[in-house]
């Protein structure tokens, strides 16, 4: 008997049909204008598809809003863990909820929500369980959403049923909701959450076997370790890409933060800008970077740190841009973007760059502001 | 003078006019010219190339490339004696038949729906050499032996991270520069000696030059000079000690007689399909397999394809598809780690599995014995000829031996010139690639010799030495 | 008697299915499938049995664990395998885009197999070879025509090893000038065959991919920011994979020798060429032609085949040798090329794959230099006749040059219909071989999205065109309104959707029938 979690934010997406773009910290004025629960048809949707196995899973869900009703209407065999108290369930819930799953041991946690629900996830769970989102919310920057529920509800099953045994690490994104409301979209990386991944088989059988997303990330850290220049700071920028460089260096890392290597040590962890100043003040200094996925963004989302002037000192010919070749084909001919708020920069950052994509493998890309 | 094509071709359905008019109208154009319009004026040919006239039926084409080949003269109209990497078997009708189909012939890069029988003909190739090498992985052929060697001390370079290659002194010269190639500039090969006596490797030699630099030792068996290979389980223990792979050369149409590699210590074995089912082919049927043991740390490095069976959502019927499709070695290592893959040899592959279907265990095994019973014969016959040693070396030979000419005063040059005239190809002229033999040629018979042959053979060296 | 009504456009297929077991199913003890011949009564009689002279460590202890089997049931089951096959002999070949998959003409097939080169040994005296000493010497001869190449090599056997040759000649090139060090970068493009990247990595090289501007060239302005002192060369299919030609070719070719280095070209898209454009002209100092594309010789599943590569007088001597050659009384093997240490040495045994290199000839006699140019016409019409036609459907796109011509490819999208439907390129391709008909999407990664990459070749009637396009317009309406038959398919192939999940896992793939046998449970 496979366990799954099941986590309902019932306020996601409530604040699009009103107009509101968001729900978190607004529900009330949703609800005043008339927006009504959409996540908890569309986590029924997803729950449709798995009543094929129905007999092979249970359901560990919260009470009433939160999964149970959903669970029972589609006849599961349901395990409810805690009773939600307040009128409105906040995004306390949703990450007690998580948590809690990740003490029960669950096979998979399905959550139905938005770009703030994954956020919430995230936090309770980082990267210790396999979580799949049904999309629900206004807001669907993150990739831990499958493209519809049916899809949600298809994967999951394929993965409780062992028939999906891969898993991805994808990024979970949120934009800044209050500057979203103000017109102004600005996506930002919160972490890293695991989700199942299903390959796609019956593909091009006629040339070179493609590179792992895995595998490729560590190329590419091998070719940077390989070349890395004595006496020299390596600024370390957020993300996963980054990441296998310090473990292939077996330095301690911040996957959200800024680090630093001098001499394949560590000199800083999740520095500040003040910090990065000062360290690069006296050394000769190399930036290492790679776009946020799917928007192609150098500078500018989710890692402020990295500021104008820190891009100014360090110099453009010493920005090294690093990312697989799939990041580059999901951009789809997009240029790489930058966003530093100091426009005189942007400019200086307009033109091409080479971008390492493996070892010994290189693509020269454009940057636009 | 404008450029005209050739209306009505028999190969080209829309070259008559009718057709190509209705189909430019379609477009918008007017003539075959307005065709090619991204191309600039100045990178266009301005009038017909400068080649033959065109034949102008099938059968004034077929007359004239005979009358080409029949200015070659083959191994049937004469006795052959040449190996040297490419043997003189019989090859089973049922072969050419097979490999002659034109859905076998024809077929490229379909889907294992569609092309089902490739993909099964494919894996059960895989699986009868497997056999007879006593291994569980067996890839889709590679171009030929030198690159499936070349290929397995890449792996196994992969595997260990080390660069250097031991292979042996006495080894085939053009598979030495092709493993060269293709190994450089990351890999160096490093020759290993081989006992003047026996023509074994020198177990010496190979323990002073292997150390812990060493990604493989490279051996062959037979060896290219045809003797076989006696310190198989030596050689490997020195390999393993050292940490480095054992990597075998084999002749599968040994393997019905000799013990499978597997059995010393190999961790890759290589070698050509070549004598298993395909014509010689002035060269053109050369194929090589790589073969290991079912191991993730192997199969991960293979650059070729490996067909692997799967159920399909239909009870009891088979499926196929490629294993590790995402193989990912080539990109996890550095300078070392790289290969491609691309077309090779796969149409031998299958015909080599036809030939293993068809052979069975008993055809290997007396496949192996009459080839034996019969080189044997043949060098106890050529040594009774006086200033003429059958046999170079005192080890025990397979289907190949080194024929000693140095006391006969003639070069194996002069002695093949002679050989030629009497109707028979001698052996291949070792003087340039082995000038310490002197005066030696490597001789190959087979199951096709019949004792006649080899009296032939004989009678006729001993008249030209003496000539 | 009724008139039988075949007015319906869609063929009504059904591919051969004989659930055929695996080969060692068919065992039988004691069934031979030939006899082999033995030695002589009197041979053994001089030398015994031959095999008990093999040191006793060194004897196989087992027979190999081989099928027994009759000769008609070992035929029958081969031939069912080869009804299995999609091949080119029975099919309408458009859907394997890249693949150049075309007539494969059937007396040059005869023609190969004479026994005048069946049974020939690469090793014989040249006296003995001059016709295929011939043939190879005159297609070196037309290849330079065809490319305004000054010499070629057949050694490599397939476009791959010609790539690794190309790639092998600009390090030996670099060496000899002391610069292999210093020049360590070879750049290509994304829509460039992946092999030109792969193969020169195999020589240590940096690669360095070009991505396309807004018309799906190579974009200039990047070109010009990685062209230095350390490019060894550019490797470049020109049309790339998308069916665009650059027609600034000149100036990148020239940028490159601007700063020293070597420009390659993968001629595996010539098809659309031949008597058009040339290597030479647009500035190249190598090429190569898959001969089993281009020049109509089998595929063969795979190979056997063979990628000719030619270059400059200037890099002539880097070659693998022997070259062939011609002293006006006969032909030769040329080994002088190996007095030059920096020659490359050898690529592949012998003269490369002989019966290829003849069936390019025997086509190229049938063809002339008319007979090319019409090859080159009729494809490049073919394909623009499938362009114009597919891009009227709602549902197919095709990124680049909106309103011009291709050359002899196009890849397209389908980006909207799996927008749309969920249905992806993939699904697609499996429901097309319920038609009978090969689909190929793209290499790795897809930059463009839910692609479709289809090469007509000028094998393919006005009719067989129309099939395919109805055949594809028949299936983009099943997505819109009943997908659950694509995503199920293929329905009327050889087998049914395959679970692919084993074929990944070290623990359950069985790549060997021994192994399947160990690895599955009942």
């Amino acid at each position: 008997m496979k366990k799954l979690g099941l986590i309902v934010n019932p306020i996601a997406g409530m604040g699009g049909r009103v107009g509101l773009k968001g729900t978190d910290g607004v529900v009330k004025r949703a609800l005043e204008l008339g927006a009504l629960p959409r996540a908890p048809q569309r986590a029924k949707k997803a729950l449709e598809v798995l009543k094929e196995i129905s007999n092979e899973i249970e359901i560990v869900t919260y009470s009433g809003d939160m999964g149970e009703r959903e669970a029972k209407e589609c006849g599961f065999k349901t395990k409810i863990i805690t009773a939600v108290e307040n009128e409105f369930t906040t995004s306390q819930d949703t990450i007690n909820a998580a948590r809690k799953m990740l003490e029960e041991r669950v096979d998979l946690i399905l959550f139905a929500g938005g770009d703030g629900t994954a956020r919430d996830i995230y936090n309770a769970v980082k990267e210790e369980m396999v979580v799949l989102g049904i999309p629900a919310g206004v807001k669907i920057h993150s990739p831990v959403y499958a493209q519809s529920p049916l899809r949600a509800g298809k994967l999951a099953k394929q993965y409780l049923q062992g028939k999906v045994k891969l898993i991805k690490e994808v990024e979970v994104l949120d934009i800044d909701e209050r500057a979203y409301r103000n017109g102004n979209v600005k996506t930002r990386l919160y972490g890293y959450l695991n989700i199942p991944f299903e390959k796609r088989y019956v593909q091009n059988r006629k040339a070179g076997t493609p590179l792992s997303e895995k595998a490729a990330q560590n190329a590419i850290s091998l070719d940077i370790i390989d070349n890395m220049i004595e006496d020299t700071l390596y600024i370390i920028g957020p993300g996963s890409t980054t990441r296998p460089i310090m473990q292939n260096l077996n330095l301690p890392y911040t996957l959200l933060g800024v680090d630093l290597i001098y001499n394949k040590q560590i000199v800083g962890l999740d520095v500040t800008e003040k910090e990065l100043l000062k360290h690069i003040s006296d050394k000769p200094s190399k930036l290492i970077i790679t776009p946020i996925g799917g928007q192609g963004y150098l500078f500018g989302r989710g890692n402020q740190q990295i500021s104008p002037e820190v891009i100014k000192q360090v110099g453009k010919d010493n920005i090294i841009v690093i990312a697989t070749k799939e990041k580059i084909s999901n951009l789809q001919g997009k240029p790489f973007l930058v966003d530093t708020g100091d426009i005189k920069i942007d400019e200086m950052l307009n033109g091409y760059i080479r971008v390492i994509t493996g070892y010994k493998e290189q693509m020269i890309y454009p940057i636009k502001t | 003078m404008a450029i005209n094509g050739f209306k009505n071709h028999p190969y080209i359905p829309n070259s008559v006019p009718e057709v190509q008019e209705e189909m430019l109208r379609e477009l918008g154009l007017n003539s075959l010219e307005e065709l090619h319009e991204e191309i600039p004026d100045e990178l266009k040919l301005k009038e017909n190339m400068n080649l033959p006239k065109a034949f102008k039926s099938e059968y004034e084409l077929r007359r004239h490339v005979e009358e080409l080949l029949s200015r070659n003269k083959t191994c049937k109209e004469n006795l052959n004696f040449l190996g040297a990497g490419c043997w003189q078997h019989y090859v089973p009708a049922i072969c050419d038949e097979i490999n002659s189909r034109g859905e076998f012939l024809t077929a490229y890069g379909g889907e294992p729906y569609n092309d089902h029988g490739r993909f099964q003909a494919l894996f059960e190739y895989q699986s009868l050499v497997a056999e007879l090498v006593d291994m569980d992985i067996v890839n889709v052929p590679t171009m030929d032996w030198p690159q499936a060697a070349a290929t397995s001390v890449r792996m196994a370079s992969r595997i260990t991270g080390r660069k250097e290659i031991l292979v042996p002194r006495a080894m085939d010269r053009e598979k030495f520069l092709i493993m060269k190639n293709y190994c450089g500039p990351d890999l160096i090969l490093i020759e290993v000696d081989y006992d003047k006596e026996t023509g074994q490797l020198d177990l010496v030699d190979l323990k002073n030059k292997i150390s812990n630099k060493t990604a493989a030792v490279y051996f062959e068996n037979p060896s290219f000079l045809g003797f076989i290979e006696e310190n198989g389980q030596k050689i490997s223990y020195i390999a393993h000690e050292m940490g480095a792979i054992s990597v075998v050369g084999v002749d599968p149409s040994s393997l019905g007689v000799l013990a499978p590699p597997s059995e010393y210590g190999a961790d890759i074995i290589c070698g050509d399909l070549q004598p298993l089912g395909m014509h010689m082919n002035y060269g053109g049927g050369q194929s090589g397999f790589i073969a290991t043991r079912d191991e993730e740390k192997y199969v991960m490095e293979f650059p070729s394809r490996l067909f692997g069976i799967a159920p399909t959502c239909v009870d009891g019927e088979y499926g196929f598809g490629d294993v590790a499709y995402d193989r990912t070695s080539f990109g996890h290592h550095r300078e070392h780690g790289k290969e491609y893959v691309g077309t090779q040899s796969a149409l031998w592959g299958i015909t080599a599995g036809v030939y293993l279907a068809t052979m069975g265990p008993k055809g290997m095994e007396e496949l192996g014995q009459t080839i034996m019973q019969k080189s044997q014969y043949a060098i106890k016959r050529l040594s009774e000829i006086k200033g003429i040693k059958g046999s170079l070396f005192n080890s025990i030979s397979f289907k190949e031996f080194v024929v000693d000419f140095n006391e006969t005063g003639k070069t194996v040059k002069e002695i093949n010139r002679l050989l030629m005239e009497k109707g028979i190809f001698g052996g291949k002229d070792l003087s340039k690639d082995f000038p310490e033999f002197g005066q030696s040629a490597l001789y190959c018979v087979t199951e096709i010799h019949t004792k006649t042959d080899i009296d032939k053979l004989v009678t006729a060296v001993e008249q030209v030495i003496n000539m | 008697m009724k008139r039988i009504d075949r007015n319906y456009k869609v063929r009504n297929f059904h591919q051969a299915k004989w659930d055929e077991p695996i080969i060692f199913e068919l065992s039988k003890k004691g069934e031979r499938g030939v006899l082999v011949p033995k030695a002589e009564e009197e041979i053994t009689a001089v030398v015994g049995d031959g095999v008990s002279k093999i040191p006793q460590h060194m004897r196989r202890k087992k027979a190999a664990n081989l099928p027994e089997i009759s000769q008609p049931r070992v035929l029958r089951h081969y031939m069912r395998l080869s009804q299995e096959t999609l091949g080119a002999d029975v099919n309408i070949e458009i859907g394997q885009g890249t693949c150049t998959v075309k007539y494969s003409p059937k007396v040059n097939e005869l023609l190969a197999r004479l026994p005048q080169i069946t049974e020939v040994h690469p090793l014989q005296d040249e006296s003995t070879v001059q016709g295929i000493l011939e043939i190879m010497y005159k297609t070196d001869l037309y290849m330079r025509e065809i490319s305004g190449m000054d010499r070629f090599t057949f050694q490599p056997s397939g476009g791959s090893q010609g790539i690794l040759t190309i790639a092998s000649v600009v390090r030996a090139y670099f060496e000899e000038r002391g610069e292999a060090d210093k020049r360590d970068e070879i750049i290509t493009t994304i829509y460039s065959h992946p092999s030109d990247a792969a193969a020169p990595a195999v020589k240590g090289y940096k690669i360095i991919y070009i991505h396309p501007d807004e018309n799906g060239h190579p974009d200039f302005e990047a070109f010009k920011t990685v062209v230095s002192e350390r490019t060894a060369a550019f490797i470049v299919a020109n049309p790339e994979d998308t069916g665009v030609y650059n027609p600034r070719i000149k100036e990148f070719t020239n940028l490159v020798h601007e700063f020293g280095g070597l420009c390659g070209y993968d001629q595996a898209n010539a098809n659309g060429l031949l008597g058009v454009t040339r290597a030479k002209e647009a500035g190249f100092d190598m090429c190569f032609f898959n001969l089993h594309k281009t020049f109509s010789t089998p595929h063969g599943c795979g190979g056997p085949a063979t990628g000719a590569t030619g270059v400059t007088k200037e890099l002539e001597k880097y070659l693998p040798a022997p070259l062939i050659d011609y002293d006006g009384s006969k032909y030769f093997l040329n080994y002088e090329i190996t007095n030059n240490p920096y020659s490359i040495g050898k690529v592949r045994l012998f003269n490369g794959v002989a019966p290829v290199v003849l069936k390019a000839y025997a086509w190229i006699m049938s063809l002339g230099s008319e007979g090319l140019y019409e090859v080159a016409k009729v494809a490049v019409l073919n394909n623009n006749y499938l362009f114009k036609k597919l891009m009227e459907i709602d549902c197919v796109d095709a990124p680049y040059i909106k309103g011009k011509q291709r050359v002899e490819q196009v890849r397209y999208t389908i980006k909207k219909l799996t927008n749309d439907t969920g249905i992806t390129t993939g699904d697609i391709q499996r429901r097309m071989m319920d038609f009978g008909m090969h689909y190929w999407t793209s290499h790795h990664p897809y930059y463009v999205p839910e692609p479709i990459t289809l090469e007509p070749t000028e094998t393919p009637s006005k009719e067989d065109l129309d099939e395919y396009i109805e055949t594809l317009k028949h299936v983009f309406n099943e997505a819109y309104e009943n997908p659950e038959i694509i995503k199920t398919a293929p329905h009327r192939s050889v087998c049914h959707k395959i679970d692919e999940s084993s074929l990944d896992n070290p623990d359950e793939w069985a790549i060997t029938w021994r192994s399947y046998l160990k690895k599955s449970k009942a």
